[in-house]
């Protein structure tokens, strides 16, 4: 093994891991900043100037709080279930390229943890065990509200998943690559254009079954307060709550990132390459490109989080079902019929 | 059966709308049809939707941030009771009663004393009140002590009762109730004094009248 290699990827890992949570943190924050503004309140600003500090206060609230595992629960799937959520939400942004590489006086520094050649079939496995995490909290708090939400996560997911898949193919059919770095960099260069432009049907799936996945509304039917209290964490307390919760975040986050990656050139900008800047510089450019992109997505989320009523149970089976899967097959149809007769 | 479905049909004026005064023209007649293909994509809806929570991202908010900015509120605002005194600091009330008796919650209780010697400046008539507590939770803030009162001595002011731990703090005695001697801890009230209590009129008690 090279030493070498092993700390540069260490080094990556740790500030990605960093830089997530941060990101997850303030997203609490600026959710419910975005949330105050859209209607037309001011939202935090007791803790510290215009209440930044605010995320912390929650943490150490999260952490202060009393730790409850109820009688009746299954004390060891308990504890794994929301392990499993947040492991599962960290690890797909393995194979997120986060921008150009840096050159350290000759040493080549990736912005990638793992270049894998099937990179979007991990992230589809790695996103699939997150439904497990869900299921398993749910089911082991023995809670009938808990095993709802778990049970509606669960059909959501998959149900949803499905189409995902399927636009996804149809990127594939177009990228002829399952690697997202290469997927990225043929979105940039003379000739070629965004994905979104390519693909606006299949963006259109892929972002509707995003917001699924990440169980935000208008689908957060596995969480719905109003009629399942917490859904499938209505047991949880403390920072066995905080995990689900900062999960969700993370996950919303790096699904921004996918977003962006797949369909609106990741790191690249439209023209930034005629610029002709120092390999360094062109790679913090790349990093910033790259979360103006992300942020903007977090944002949008949020935003539509804040218009849009939640679905009922039945809209969404069949919303799911009965349209973005047709769809989606149509889309990869017209696009295989596309590339074989006019390419 | 055929007239009674046509009754159903949307496209028959409804006769009883027709005959209905209108106050304002307003009102819109609602017609609820299928939706059409592009209607049924939600697209446009959902758009329509984030276009309006958008403008409301650069509105400014509604909120008033209470401790550090206060709402400006009404000139006769009906808020936490003052004991008044008279020029030279003596206070007004007698302790009759009026007040109490008025109370329709029953809030106000009071404890009367007589005047000694040497109190002279301290109590304006020879009778005074050696106790007067409002109950501020039983309070309805309807100011019927105040048009009560014949001697000038409670008023309610613009000031909002403030919270408080425990239910035996919001029993207010007499030294929250009356105003202080100095300039600084006089409370106005002249925005709740009625036109025949002002300034130079003669005092016409509500009970004369």
């Amino acid at each position: 093994m090279d030493w070498a290699l092993l700390l540069d990827k260490t080094i990556l890992i740790v500030i990605i891991f960093a830089v997530s949570l941060g990101i997850a943190a303030y997203s609490t924050y600026g959710e419910r900043k975005i949330a105050a503004f859209l209607q037309d309140r001011v939202g935090p600003d007791r803790a510290g100037p215009f209440g930044l500090l605010q995320p912390i206060a929650d943490g150490v609230k999260m952490f202060t709080k009393e730790e409850i595992i109820p009688n009746a629960s299954d004390k060891f799937l308990f504890i794994v279930g929301p392990c499993i959520f947040m492991m599962t939400a960290l690890m797909t942004s393995a194979i997120i390229p986060w921008g150009k590489s840096f050159n350290f006086g000759g040493h080549e520094f990736g912005l990638q943890v793992a270049d894998l050649n099937v990179g979007l079939l991990y992230l589809f496995a790695v996103i699939s065990i997150g439904g497990y995490g869900i299921m398993i909290g749910g089911w082991a708090s023995n809670n009938k509200f808990a095993l709802l939400g778990a049970l509606r996560a669960a059909s959501q997911m998959i149900s949803y998943e499905l189409a995902m898949g399927m636009s996804i193919v149809a990127l594939l059919l177009i990228n002829n690559s399952l690697s997202l770095r290469e997927i990225v960099d043929g979105q940039a260069g003379d000739g070629n254009v965004w994905n979104v432009v390519r693909q606006p049907i299949g963006f259109l799936i892929f972002l509707i079954c995003a917001f699924a996945e990440c169980n935000r509304a208008p689908f957060d039917l596995p969480e719905s307060e109003s009629e399942l209290i917490g859904g499938y964490h209505t047991e949880f307390s403390s920072m066995k709550l905080g995990l689900f919760l900062f999960a969700e975040y993370i996950n919303m986050f790096i699904s921004s990132a996918i977003i962006a990656s797949l369909y609106f050139g990741g790191y690249h900008f439209p023209g930034i390459d005629s610029l002709d800047l120092p390999q360094n510089i062109a790679a913090i450019v790349s990093i910033a490109v790259l979360f103006a992109k992300i942020l903007f997505f977090i944002f949008f989320f949020m935003w539509v989080r804040w218009t849009l009523p939640r679905f009922r149970y039945d809209q969404l089976m069949n919303l799911g079902w009965k349209i973005l899967i047709p769809l989606s097959i149509v889309n990869v149809l017209v696009t295989g019929a596309w590339i074989t007769f006019f390419k | 059966m055929h007239g009674l479905l046509s009754l159903n049909n949307q496209n028959t004026p409804n006769t009883k709308t027709e005959s209905t005064m209108q106050l304002t023209n307003r009102s819109k007649v609602v017609v609820k049809h299928d939706l059409n293909w592009v209607e049924k994509l939600y697209l446009p809806a959902i758009f329509s939707g984030l276009a309006i929570t958008i403008k409301h991202l650069f509105k400014k908010s509604a909120t008033v941030r209470y401790p550090e900015e206060k709402r400006e509120i009404a000139s006769v605002y009906r808020g936490q009771h003052v004991l008044k005194r008279d020029d030279k600091g003596r206070e007004n009330c007698t302790a009759c009663g009026l007040c109490a008796v008025a109370c329709p919650a029953e809030a106000i209780s009071i404890e009367a004393a007589e005047r000694k010697k040497g109190e002279e400046n301290l109590y304006r008539e020879e009778k005074y009140a050696a106790k007067y507590e409002i109950n501020m939770l039983r309070c309805i803030y309807c100011g019927l002590c105040e048009d009560a009162c014949p001697k000038d001595a409670i008023y309610l002011s613009d000031r909002i009762v403030p919270t408080a731990f425990t239910r035996g703090n919001f029993i207010y005695g007499k030294d929250i109730l009356v105003e202080g001697i100095d300039a600084s801890g006089r409370v106005d009230v002249s925005k709740r004094k009625k036109n025949y209590e002002m300034e130079g009129s003669p005092k016409q008690p509500l009970l004369n009248k």
